[in-house]
């Protein structure tokens, strides 16, 4: 679907009921009552799947790993040495977060994500992937012209700097720890993973004190 | 497969374009497309490997054309009635012959236990590595029809071996066959001109993933 509408699915799905259904929505809307029919699957199931990631799952887990590893040296040298470990210490495990590795950012090296192949993402801490990630222009491009697309969405990076790309080809997912933003002292934990963004830990921007920020 | 999802390094595919405050789902039907396929997995028909290898043959211009999730409603539906767990005829009317042999579906209880358990893919196989950290290796050039991870822009290119992650399942066997034929699979550098050329920058490189069946000494 081209036209991204901003509507929760909740809206969405209230206007079904007074609107014929689309093409996708009726083929998948057909597929789940045949396969209900066979008992192949639990609608309640569905359910409870669809919760998860909209709103148990998300970059919000990442974001505290990440917050963690600025404030607590130990932790990070954990993060950079066994990423699943560290990861599990905040109970996020499980599927597509199986085998993490964790890519810090400094002054001189950038690393950013992309899976060429597929949709390959990090779903404990980050969630489901966004449609940027999955689309055929970030594919295409992260891997040949990474400069070009971080100076599009972030920035431009200076030639001095490093850039790393990491193309998620097996089953190991990457995190990147991204640079403490200046003027973030003494803030607690908690302060700064309010400011991790998603698009930080793919890597494609820096993390940044909002402008109005409460500190 | 050389196929057009295999992207890496194309042209003409337009802007990288982020949608501000996008929602996990942007309607009902990806969510519940989404759900179908986790579910649909429960039954353990087929293998990661083998979902990824079901969206690879989606035609080429449809896979273009399609959204992420119609690509995950397609694949499932070839890896449903090629698995077994629907026929082709139930598929065409919707309507189910009869009741599937899988003596239960996955439950909502289920869902955070199915969710947290790891699949494995990594393997305890005592399997000796071909290469160690520091070696340099030239990606094979192959082009096998069926699934590989090997992307084409890597394909007889030199790289480095930067870390070995252990033995994994080898997606490329497993996918076709359900081969797992263990080995060790590495974190492999390439610098940006030896993919690209001299016009990249000279500092930047690229890692992929890959195993030691895609991989010579160099």
């Amino acid at each position: 679907m081209s036209d991204h509408d901003h509507h929760h699915h909740g809206d969405e799905h209230a206007r079904e009921h007074d609107r014929p259904l689309s093409g996708p929505a009726l083929r998948v809307k057909a597929l789940e009552s045949l396969l209900t029919e066979k008992g192949l699957v639990d609608l309640k199931a569905l359910d409870e799947l669809i919760d998860t990631y909209e709103t148990k799952v998300g970059p919000r887990n990442g974001a505290r790993i990440v917050a963690r590893a600025w404030v607590d040296p130990a932790y990070k040298r954990r993060l950079l040495a066994d990423a699943t470990a560290a990861i599990a210490e905040f109970g996020f495990i499980g599927r597509q977060g199986e085998d993490m590795v964790a890519l810090e950012n400094t002054p001189e090296v950038r690393n950013m994500v992309v899976c060429t192949l597929c949709s390959c993402y990090p779903w404990p801490v980050l969630g489901l992937p966004p449609v940027w990630y999955k689309s055929a222009p970030y594919r295409a491009r992260a891997v040949i012209d990474p400069r070009g697309v971080l100076k599009e969405l972030g920035g431009e990076i200076p030639e001095e700097v490093e850039v790393r790309v990491w193309d998620s080809t097996a089953e190991l997912r990457y995190l990147v720890l991204p640079e403490r933003p200046a003027g973030t002292e003494g803030w607690s934990e908690e302060e700064l993973a309010e400011i991790v963004t998603r698009d930080a830990m793919i890597g494609v921007s820096k993390v940044a004190v909002p402008a109005g920020s409460k500190r | 497969m050389n196929g057009v999802h295999d992207l890496g390094g194309m042209h003409g595919m337009g802007p990288v374009e982020i949608e501000k405050n996008e929602p996990v789902f942007h309607s009902q039907w990806e969510a519940r497309v989404f759900a179908l396929n986790l579910a649909c997995s429960f039954h353990r028909k087929w293998n990661i490997d083998m979902g990824r290898h079901s969206r690879e043959r989606i035609p080429p211009a449809e896979y273009l054309a399609a959204t992420y999730y119609e690509k995950w409603l397609r694949g499932l539906e070839m890896l449903l009635v090629e698995q077994g767990l629907v026929t082709a005829k139930e598929m065409k009317t919707g309507r189910a012959e009869k009741k599937a042999a899988e003596s239960r579906a996955l439950g909502a209880a289920d869902v955070a236990t199915f969710l947290r358990n790891r699949r494995h893919a990594r393997l305890d196989d005592d399997v000796p590595p071909k290469f160690r950290p520091g070696d340099r290796v030239i990606a094979r050039n192959m082009n096998p029809t069926g699934h590989t991870r090997l992307p084409r822009y890597a394909r007889g290119r030199r790289g480095v071996i930067d870390r070995d992650h252990g033995v994994f399942i080898f997606a490329d066997t497993n996918a076709m066959s359900r081969d797992r034929k263990p080995q060790h699979c590495y974190s492999v550098r390439f610098s940006a001109r030896e993919l690209w050329g001299p016009g990249a920058f000279a500092r930047d490189s690229l890692y992929a993933d890959l195993w030691d069946d895609h991989l010579d000494a160099a």
